[in-house]
């Protein structure tokens, strides 16, 4: 219950400190109205408070950027005048609250990222984390998110291309929904969100502003979620596909028509955020007559339509002469169109209502002068510094029977029931659909093709966050190398803890260095992302979870590589950095053995980039058949996974953590399962140099997984793997 | 050969279609919701989406929009009409083919790749034969058609079932994936032929469906 008498400031969630800083910025006491804005944009959500500092760390340069962190999407240059827009970003305290409309909402709110940048979205992504998948709030989540990221993709017409899906315990309470999206526009034609001209006019086309999601930003996303708080459900936006299609449609034919100044979609505190970053950005000011903003509901406050996230909505800056054109063709598209302010000289965003101005604040002291807290990072006791010792775990009697738990573990088993649920073909492009180790799409009609990957591992980055995190970009990169493509750039979501207290400052800085490292090692920027603070419930943070998008270039879409084997008779290698693997962190040790501890192996970032780009080469040369990261189950179940376009396999693993266990279901080693036809493996051989590259057996018609390591043997049928594989989802889901 | 290619503001697959009908060697049009003048084209082509957002019925409000009363006379002049996906649910709602198209009775959307088994040979099959298996593409959660036994009997009877699922994916009357009309120049199915006309997105099988519509169904 709130205390009656609490200032308003604190019951927006602003300090004291900060209230004196907004005074000071006005030189006045702010009214209702300016603090109700200043609460959003000085939240952690729109203003990154606590996590600006670290995120200079990364590295965002490089000679394919066209536009790093700081617009709606980061672009890259991806050869041919053509350029690629994308961007992740998460949506989890609305899906932990409404998993249908908040999953749904965070699709749409990142595919008009994406056409905010004169984009046209042409692939999706999903990294999904729950609880224990036997939990039935776990699976209600789980079902719900699913069903909206397919509501909402499906209608619009965007083709889904990957993710993945995480069941842990630690996000029982605060499941994770991050959404990426990728577009495809003419390297020329590139739109920013950066306001010009006075005399120009605001447009505020799309839906109807109405109540839904005030103060989302700041109540959803920056508290924690309490247990059993029925009186934030008010707060989840609703979504309509149907007006985000008519709007992608819209805003890309007055792009192409070069109708716009500039452009900005609204999403978190609305028009607050969107109408002051469009004026940052152009260093100009705005006015807005928010009595002219169409509303779906009459009596809403001032405050309320400055603040609304109702969703499907876009904001433009015109000039009055293409307003005629721009008003005909929202009108084709049946959008409505209305002119809401103008750019005028001075350095104010001043909004009146009815005449009477009801806000006057200065851009810069909303969007520059957000207060940035350093973290104060202190190591947790209970990290480890020495990996586990192995003789703690008791080998499996039967590796066989391990391989197949393996292979059925949730986290390991096949998502195939989840991407069922999306158009996985819509824009004719899809030349590799989700299932493989990075989707790849054609930019049809040009014959070239992007890979894109979204990878996290919040188990590891609990044990070592530089480690986890710094993994987790090299999964994603060797992901899209394994395609076939060259990793390109990267975009990050940062779901985290509350960053106030406990371990999250450390995690928060450990990660974004072990980002960082793994990017510099790689030679890639990161372009965009976002951050998602105060993951947290009754029990604690949720695991801190850096996810990675990686996108990746192929010259020609025949390039793309698959993960599975192709021909009887190709020669199995293995080709790796040279870290060991080990147990530590892995899903052998949390499945068989019940536990997650130790400290995972230091990923291996001086042979990174040479062995995405012996990939790449390999695939865009025609040498490799098919190439499978050995990531959650390690190599062996790598190995089984690769036959499961139905042929078998023999293989001999070299032993080389001494343990056959280890060696077979270890994890943290860049170890890549390639199949190659025999005359191709010199030249292989060739392209490996620096790399360790085993030839380890061969591709067979038996319908076997024969995989030998030291004096284990594991002789599983083909079709109990697939079978093993296959069920868990489904049965699970069949219980819901 | 000119083929005009519906958009509606919620179509998603126009662009494909377009380009499917490109690659079988057809000159693509595009016709807008609005207006009732087909550009004097040789054939339309519905294709896939969610024609005016379908959170009524799917289809049930595209039957009443100016295109379809066009799309209707040029049928009812013997012009091939290819419906695919929400092409064929508007088909169905604009009484220009039998049956109604219902949830899939699992309750879920579904993407795959399916198999399909020709039931006989037509202007809108190719080359292929009665019994043969294509491949193609489906993507939907209202894709499950339904007639009555009756008239599910008549239709089999007169020929105008084309195309069936191999595997029962959506609860289906008759497994039924495609049906034409009885003239035989109206032809729509749940299955997406215009993802199905590269190898490189896995299969040409399509290819002889995009081109019934060249060929005059």
């Amino acid at each position: 219950m709130q205390v009656v008498d609490t200032p308003l400031h604190r019951r927006l969630g602003l300090t004291d400190g900060e209230l004196a800083r907004i005074c000071d910025d006005l030189g006045r006491e702010p009214n209702g109205f300016e603090l109700a804005v200043y609460s959003l944009l000085w939240s952690e959500h729109c203003g990154y408070k606590h996590s600006a500092l670290l995120l200079r760390r990364l590295p965002t340069t490089g000679p394919r950027v066209l536009q790093g962190p700081g617009e709606n999407a980061g672009v890259i240059d991806v050869g041919d005048g053509l350029a690629v827009a994308f961007k992740v970003e998460s949506h989890n305290h609305p899906s932990a609250v409404e998993p249908f409309q908040g999953a749904a909402t965070g699709v749409g709110g990142i595919l008009r990222d994406i056409f905010a940048m004169g984009a046209r979205p042409i692939a999706t992504l999903d990294s999904l984390r729950f609880g224990d998948l036997a939990s039935p709030r776990a699976r209600r989540l789980f079902d719900g998110a699913v069903r909206g990221i397919g509501h909402y993709g499906n209608c619009v017409g965007v083709a889904n291309i990957g993710g993945e899906v995480v069941f842990e315990p630690g996000y029982e309470q605060n499941c994770l929904v991050n959404a990426m999206a990728i577009g495809v526009l003419d390297a020329s034609s590139l739109q920013s969100a950066s306001a010009a001209g006075v005399g120009n006019l605001v447009v505020l086309y799309g839906a109807r502003t109405g109540r839904d999601g005030i103060g989302g930003a700041s109540v959803l996303a920056s508290q924690d979620i309490d247990q059993g708080d029925g009186s934030k459900r008010p707060s989840v936006q609703i979504g309509d596909p149907f007006t985000e299609k008519k709007l992608i449609e819209c805003s890309l034919e007055l792009v192409a028509r070069g109708l716009l100044v500039s452009l900005q979609d609204l999403g978190a505190a609305g028009l607050a955020s969107a109408t002051s970053e469009m004026a940052s950005k152009g260093a100009v000011a705005l006015e807005l007559a928010l009595d002219r903003v169409p509303l779906r509901e009459t009596d809403m406050e001032p405050f309320e339509i400055m603040v609304s996230e109702s969703q499907e909505r876009m904001a433009a800056v015109v000039t009055p002469e293409q307003l005629a054109a721009v008003e005909e063709t929202c009108a084709r598209w049946e959008v409505p169109a209305t002119v809401i302010g103008r750019i005028v000289s001075g350095d104010r965003l001043v909004c009146t209502y009815h005449d009477a101005v009801v806000g006057d604040i200065p851009v810069a002291s909303l969007v520059d002068n957000c207060p940035r807290y350093p973290l104060t990072p202190v190591r947790p006791e209970r990290l480890a510094t020495e990996p586990v010792d192995p003789a703690a775990y008791p080998a499996p009697a039967d590796h066989g029977a391990t391989l197949l738990q393996l292979l059925a573990a949730p986290n390991v088993a096949s998502k195939e029931w989840v991407w069922r649920q999306y158009d996985t073909y819509v824009g004719s492009g899809s030349v590799v659909r989700p299932g493989s180790d990075a989707g790849v799409l054609r930019l049809t009609p040009s014959d070239r093709a992007i890979a894109a990957s979204l990878d996290g591992n919040g188990r590891r980055t609990w044990l070592d966050p530089l480690r986890g995190a710094a993994s987790a970009v090299l999964e994603a990169a060797r992901n899209v190398a394994c395609a076939g493509a060259e990793p390109a750039a990267v975009t990050n979501c940062l779901n985290f803890g509350n960053p106030e207290r406990g371990e999250t400052p450390y995690m928060l800085v450990e990660a974004i260095e072990g980002m960082a490292q793994a990017c510099e090692a790689l030679a890639i920027p990161v372009v965009s992302g976002n951050v998602s603070l105060y993951n947290e419930h009754g029990g604690g943070p949720i695991p801190p979870t850096p996810v990675i998008g990686c996108v990746g270039v192929l010259e020609s879409a025949s390039h793309a590589v698959r993960a599975t084997f192709r021909q009887p008779g190709d020669v199995v290698l293995i080709l790796a950095d040279d870290v060991i693997a080990a147990i530590d962190g892995s899903e052998y040790q949390r499945t068989v053995h019940g536990r997650t501890e130790g400290r995972p192996p230091a990923p291996g970032l001086s042979q990174a980039a040479r062995l995405c780009r012996a990939l790449a080469d390999g695939a865009r040369r025609g040498l490799i058949a098919s190439a499978h990261d050995a990531a959650d189950g390690g190599v062996a179940v790598a190995i089984a996974e690769a036959t499961f376009d139905g042929l078998g396999v023999e293989a001999t693993i070299a032993d080389a953590a001494g343990r056959a266990d280890i060696s077979l279901f270890g994890e943290g080693a860049g170890a890549v399962v390639v199949s190659c036809s025999p005359e191709h493996v010199d030249a292989l051989r060739a392209l490996a140099d620096g790399l360790a590259l085993a030839e380890v057996g061969r591709v067979t018609d038996g319908g076997r997984i024969v995989i030998r390591c030291g004096a284990t043997t594991i002789d599983v049928a083909v079709a109990d793997a697939r079978f093993a594989h296959a069920r868990t989802i489904p049965d699970a889901m069949a219980a819901l | 050969m000119r083929v005009g290619v519906v958009t509606f503001p919620g179509t998603c697959d126009d662009r494909d279609a377009r380009r499917a009908v490109e690659l079988c060697g057809g000159v693509a049009v595009t016709l807008w919701h609005g207006s009732n003048d087909l550009d004097d084209v040789d054939g339309v082509f519905l294709p896939g989406g969610f024609s005016y957002g379908d959170h009524l019925r799917c289809g049930a409000l595209a039957r009443f929009s100016p295109v379809m009363g066009a799309i209707s006379a040029f049928a009812a002049a013997g012009g091939p009409v290819l419906g695919v996906c929400n092409g064929f649910q508007v088909l169905c709602e604009a009484g220009l083919l039998p049956g109604v198209l219902r949830a899939n009775h699992h309750g879920r959307f579904n993407c795959l790749e399916a198999d399909l088994v020709v039931e006989r040979a037509s202007a809108w099959t190719g080359a292929f034969s009665a019994g043969d298996t294509i491949r193609v593409p489906l993507k939907h959660g209202e894709g499950a058609w339904y007639a009555s036994d009756d008239d599910l009997r008549e239709l089999e009877a007169a020929g105008q079932v084309l195309l069936r699922y191999a595997d029962d994916v959506n609860g289906a009357t008759g497994r039924v994936a495609g049906v034409c009309n009885a003239e035989g120049n109206v032809f729509g199915l749940m299955p997406h032929p215009e993802h199905a006309v590269e190898a490189l997105i896995g299969s040409t099988d399509g290819r002889a469906i995009v081109s019934g519509v060249l060929s005059g169904g």
